[in-house]
């Protein structure tokens, strides 16, 4: 089994993360933080991350949070990526809390994909 | 009350990334039967407790979701009744054929408020739970995977949760079991209903985009296989949002967890009976944390924002 050190560059935060465990699950598995979490199965999107330098391996992500054109520039679901080298990242996924307004606040508010 | 209009959750169509991956998990971590494919390669399962043919049919698609739910109905009078029913309260209905669901008859589907898919159809082949209607044993199951009671409800995401209170109350026969009240003390941020004495057959959550899904959950028979399923979900390094805990909000024992496509599942016991002569639960928007995990009296990050 090999490691490799995965770098947030939003937060600094490096860790190392074993090449059998995705991005996302070996930054949870040793406490750190930086990218949001969400179903880590490729469906819902908020771990999403821009790959600025490695290489990965992956699996399929959803088409509702990620294109072709994204996926092969390196915009991907850090859940579905497998580190194959020391790799820097940026975090484009967030959590989007857009439930709890009022009605009259809610109807101003745009919806959007998240 | 006699049960009759609306009876229960009959089935929910699932999208998933990855098929063949997706039928091995649900066949062993959940549990499940599989029950067969159809020509369009969709595959069908069902609870080994449940009668009907199937509860859960899985799609390949890109993308993750709820393609639609739906609820067995009385009889074909009563599908024929509802169907003039919400073609009064200005809902377009549409027939799909007997046949388009394995061993399933005529549904009628149409859209909610919220923007999901829903269908009633009266008939679906009684295959048995296996251990027949003369003389049965106790069908204890054990075995490999979760092994839960039934596929129990569904939690939705959407915009006008007023407008599908309005529908499910008014045209389908449910009952409001509890509500969660937003800031203002006045707009629902969630509720929950039954058409039956479950606490809930359905629940809603107003959220910013339309037809999304929270979670589709699973009954289980003790608080004990709660906490068995979890044992079964780590051994499959399966991922869990939250729990083994306690929902405030009906009162269950819960776990909610996620399948390989990331669709979020449920696996939950316990709950009360509701009776449509019953008062409606009301959460303020200061104790809604309680109310959704009643252990650790907060919500978590994923409740308000992951969903697929």
């Amino acid at each position: 089994m090999a490691h490799h050190t995965i770098t947030i560059e939003d937060t600094g935060e490096s860790y190392r993360c074993a090449d059998h465990r995705s991005v996302l699950e070996g930054m949870e598995a040793l406490g750190k933080k930086g990218i949001p979490v969400g179903c880590r199965q490729g469906g819902c999107g908020v771990c999403k991350v821009q790959i600025l330098e490695g290489q990965y391996s992956k699996r399929v992500m959803s088409r509702a949070h990620v294109s072709a054109e994204e996926e092969a520039s390196g915009c991907v679901l850090s859940c579905r990526i497998k580190p194959t080298s020391d790799l820097r990242l940026h975090v484009v996924g967030a959590m989007k809390k857009n439930v709890c307004r009022p009605v009259s606040e809610a109807a101003s508010v745009s919806t959007h994909p998240t | 009350m006699a049960m009759t209009g609306v009876l229960r959750p009959g089935h929910a169509q699932i999208r998933v990334l990855d098929l063949e991956e997706s039928v091995q998990w649900y066949t062993n971590v959940m549990g499940l039967q599989p029950m067969g494919r159809d020509a369009q390669g969709r595959a069908y399962f069902k609870t080994r407790n449940e009668r009907d043919h199937h509860s859960i049919i899985l799609r390949q698609a890109d993308q993750a979701g709820l393609d639609f739910f739906g609820y067995k109905v009385l009889d074909k009078a009563t599908l024929d009744d509802l169907e003039k029913k919400l073609q009064a309260f200005g809902v377009k209905t549409e027939r799909i054929p007997a046949g388009d669901l394995l061993e399933t008859g005529e549904r009628v589907r149409f859209r909610i408020p919220t923007g999901h898919t829903l269908e009633l159809y009266a008939e679906k082949k009684d295959v048995g739970n296996g251990m027949g209607y003369t003389d049965p044993e106790v069908d204890v199951l054990d075995g490999p995977g979760i092994r839960p009671i039934r596929m129990d409800h569904a939690l939705i995401y959407g915009g006008d949760i007023d407008g599908n209170l309005k529908l499910f109350t008014e045209v389908l026969g449910f009952t409001l079991v509890e509500r969660v009240k937003l800031e203002d003390g006045t707009t629902d941020l969630a509720t929950w209903l039954t058409c039956s004495h479950k606490a809930h057959d359905i629940a809603m959550v107003r959220h910013a985009e339309d037809a999304k899904l929270h979670h589709v959950a699973f009954q289980m028979p003790s608080w004990e296989s709660v906490l068995r399923a979890a044992d079964i979900m780590s051994v499959n390094r399966v991922s869990i949002d939250i729990g083994p805990t306690r929902h405030g909000i009906t009162q269950g024992t819960t776990i909610y967890f996620f399948d390989p496509s990331g669709n979020r599942l449920e696996t939950f016991c316990g709950g009360y009976d509701h009776y449509p002569d019953m008062h409606p639960v009301t959460w303020s928007w200061e104790e809604v944390g309680r109310g959704i995990f009643y252990h650790d009296r907060k919500l978590n990050d994923a409740f308000l924002s992951v969903v697929t």
